[in-house]
């Protein structure tokens, strides 16, 4: 093997290869590395590279205005920026000790529900690719473009949209706003229903998929994964439920959650998950109290000094954020708890003894993002 | 006159016309194999695909040949230089020379020999050679695995293809290409219809062959990022996608020529069946009509200009085929071809609508269904086929009734094998 370093080869039994997986790979989702000691084409073990992606952003935090940095936060999370936002605003705003009038958190909900659903269409299609269908990510894409021109019409941004203000919001709904939004809900589940079709009962992708990176309760709950792989494996934990922020404890919404922790079970939360958001998107909209949007609290904002910890159920798992204020402009330490981060390293325990096939499945079904594992 | 009509009538002189016309036509249809795959796809996934080079992207194929020709060719460092040449060689030889013993048309093939059928399996199977070599000769460790796969997937499912085609043999009692399509005119019925177990076998291992999807895990992007070919480039690379495609158009031809009757028209016995023979008429006036109605919604304009023009002459040039084959020996002469190639496309379009469709087996899933399922009942319909023979033979039963019998059967043993070894 010319590329593998020769010292190993005397390390090695004369079986095993090095593989490195990225981190230029089409399925890496990023530029995630993956070295991979292989036996044919089973995994023994593996091993994650990870900081291509590193920017500094907790350090940038120390040197801004607490709201200059929000636009900083939807550079983590690039496919879900507008959770960022919200998790970053609102523990800002515990910190302040300020709240967000009603209409803004209506407004907070039906945004970050709607990214939610971004989200899992962008997982949904990425991670049927990893697997061999090419279709279902041109459908993801389609719906996704709906959502896209939402956030577009209401912020300007498609992306990195830094939709929310510290204290509330800066712009009003723009006129139309309910019915764009109530267009959106009205096609999206038949399109679910048309990706199920795809997928769900398909014996290839059963095959595929059942059986695979199989994520014990216990080893979820051990390893500190949230979100999607963490009620994969049975455990019925969201932070919307379980410390209700913005504007959830309105609404009803199912938690649903797998029995196995395989790779199939997370795919079939996600895919609830994507009908429950449209539920309660439905009875947000429907239900948006008039009044301010922005709550008074100044133009500089100068925190108490003091800590705290808000965390949020982001698409991926659980977002926190953890500041401490000295009193002044500037966060004195400012820590993000990246979900994506912290499901990565159930990777290694989960792909032991699969095939390379698996390990390209079990990365998808993770559902990271290199930009909030490297911040 | 007479010496050129001399040179004419020489056996080699005919059978190189032959093989230049085979090969041209064949790059053609394997350039344009890949537009309609492009396009195909494309509307699966509500988009458009290429839409630039040419009125809705038709000369995308000559760009995209042009721009892999004028391409660096890039050799890896420590790549075994001769067999990293060689390799993409054979497997485009391999693929092109099956095409040899094909009848595309009652009197036209290249060649038509007693063991064609066995001549076609031999050289098509040499193929995998070029890709076996390709991946070793790259010295990376993508399409090594690549290979691997492709290997130990190319030979367990040749030996399903092979039984599967044994049994059109046994119906039709010989090996000679064309001897076999004139077997399914004498006995007035395509063999797919007298054993469908043997075609689901040869469409399922020819799909498997080609490295198609759901089956493509030699060149899975998502895994191996290009498999065999990762280290490959520019004019390389084209010789093995051009074998690749090459390859599906084979096995398309073997499968129309073995068991939907090859150059027949539908139902070629049933005389009132007889106006079917305006087939080719149809098709190329309807291509006219829609060049024409598409030229003339054309945004109109100097920068479509040369589009347009493409367009319209593309609809005269279809309109006067369409016009010529109203001619009647023209019309007779194109038959066969016309018949052979449209079902050839049936199948190809399938490969493609594949593609759109299902998600990829992991490798230890391909060979179980390989080993323990297609290859048994590839046996077993084998020896059905030919149980169901002896009785027609020996005790004068009737011919279809006990191959049915025999395929009803297997079908059994099939249910069988699918409840124990799933």
């Amino acid at each position: 093997m010319g590329q593998t370093p020769s010292v190993s080869t005397t390390i090695l039994g004369a079986d095993e290869v090095i593989l490195n997986m990225g981190p230029q790979h089409p399925s890496t989702h990023g530029v995630l590395r993956v070295k991979l000691k292989l036996d044919g084409e089973k995994v023994i073990s593996s091993e994650c590279i990870i900081g291509y992606l590193h920017r500094g952003v907790e350090k940038i935090g120390e040197t801004r205005t607490y709201a200059q940095f929000a636009p900083y936060v939807d550079r983590t999370d690039y496919v879900a920026a507008v959770s960022n936002g919200l998790g970053y605003c609102e523990a800002v705003e515990k910190l302040l000790g300020a709240e967000a009038p009603p209409r803004a958190r209506w407004v907070r909900t039906i945004l970050t529900e709607l990214q939610r659903i971004a989200s899992h269409l962008l997982w949904l299609g990425t991670h049927a690719l990893d697997i061999g269908a090419m279709t279902p990510v041109f459908y993801c894409f389609r719906e996704r473009e709906e959502i896209l021109k939402i956030f577009e019409k209401y912020c300007g941004a498609r992306l990195t949209t830094h939709a929310f203000r510290i204290g509330g919001l800066l712009y009003e709904t723009y006129d139309g706003f309910e019915e764009d939004v109530k267009k959106f809900c009205h096609d999206f589940l038949s399109r679910v229903d048309e990706y199920e079709e795809l997928l769900t009962e398909n014996r290839i992708w059963i095959q595929r998929t059942r059986g695979v990176g199989i994520l014990t309760a216990d080893d979820a709950i051990a390893m500190g994964a949230s979100g999607p792989v963490l009620r994969g494996s049975g455990v019925k934990w969201d932070i919307r439920r379980a410390f209700p922020y913005a504007a959830y404890d309105q609404f009803e919404f199912d938690i649903p959650v797998g029995e196995n922790g395989d790779t199939y079970d997370r795919y079939l939360v996600r895919m609830q998950e994507m009908r429950q958001s449209h539920r309660i998107v439905l009875q947000a909209i429907d239900s948006i109290p008039s009044g301010p949007i922005a709550a008074r609290i100044g133009k500089v904002l100068k925190p108490p000094p003091g800590e705290v910890y808000h965390s949020i159920e982001a698409p991926k798992g659980e977002l926190g954020y953890y500041i401490v204020s000295d009193g002044s402009t500037q966060p004195y330490r400012l820590r993000i708890r990246p979900p994506s981060f912290v499901n990565l390293q159930v990777l290694d325990q989960m792909i032991r003894g699969l095939l390379i096939a698996d390990v390209v499945a079990v990365i998808g079904t993770l559902d990271i993002v290199l930009g909030e594992v490297d911040r | 006159m007479t010496t050129l009509l001399e040179i004419l009538d020489q056996p080699l002189v005919l059978a190189l016309i032959r093989v230049l016309i085979v090969f041209t036509a064949l790059s053609l249809i394997v350039a344009y194999l890949v537009y309609a795959e492009r396009k195909i796809l494309a509307h699966i996934q509500v988009r458009l695909g290429p839409m630039r080079v040419g009125p809705h992207g038709l000369l995308q194929p000559i760009a995209d040949g042009l721009k892999l020709l004028l391409k660096e060719d890039i050799i890896p460092e420590g790549a075994d230089r001769a067999v990293f040449w060689l390799a993409p060689a054979i497997t485009v030889l391999a693929s092109f020379t099956a095409f040899s013993l094909i009848p595309f048309a009652d009197n036209f093939y290249v060649t038509d020999v007693n063991v064609g059928l066995l001549f076609v399996i031999a050289i098509s199977s040499l193929g995998v050679l070029g890709i076996i070599l390709g991946g070793w000769a790259s010295n990376s460790h993508y399409p090594l695995l690549g290979a691997l796969r492709s290997t130990a997937q190319l030979v367990s499912y040749e030996v399903a293809l092979s039984f599967a085609l044994i049994s059109a043999i046994l119906l039709a009692g010989t090996l000679s290409m064309n001897g076999i399509v004139k077997a399914q005119l004498q006995q007035g019925v395509w063999f797919a219809f007298m054993q469908p177990v043997a075609f689901f076998i040869l469409f399922v291992a020819a799909i498997a062959e080609t490295n198609r999807n759901p089956f493509d895990l030699p060149e899975a992007e998502s895994e191996l990022v290009a498999g065999f070919h990762t280290e490959y480039s520019g004019f390389r690379f084209s010789l093995f996608f051009l074998a690749e495609y090459a390859a599906m158009v084979l096995v398309s031809s073997i499968a129309v020529t073995l068991f939907l009757g090859g150059w027949l028209r539908p139902f070629p016995n049933v005389e009132w069946l007889g106006f079917l023979r305006f087939a080719p008429v149809v098709v190329f006036g309807a291509a006219g009509t829609w060049c024409f109605l598409r030229f003339f919604r054309f945004p109109t304009g100097r920068e479509w200009f040369w589009q347009r023009l493409m367009l319209f002459a593309l609809g005269a040039g279809a309109a006067a085929a369409a016009l010529g084959l109203l001619y009647p020996p023209v019309l007779v002469a194109s038959q066969g071809a016309f018949w052979f190639l449209a079902k050839v496309f049936l199948f190809l379009y399938a490969f493609i609508w594949f593609r759109g469709t299902f998600p990829r087996y992991r490798f230890d899933q391909l060979m179980r269904l390989g080993w323990h399922f297609m290859i048994p009942l590839a046996i077993v319909n084998v020896i059905f086929c030919g149980v169901g023979l002896v009785l027609s033979w020996e005790l004068g039963w009737n011919r279809s009734l006990s191959l049915l019998l025999a395929s009803g059967a297997t079908l059994l043993v099939a249910a069988w094998l699918a409840r124990e070894r799933s």
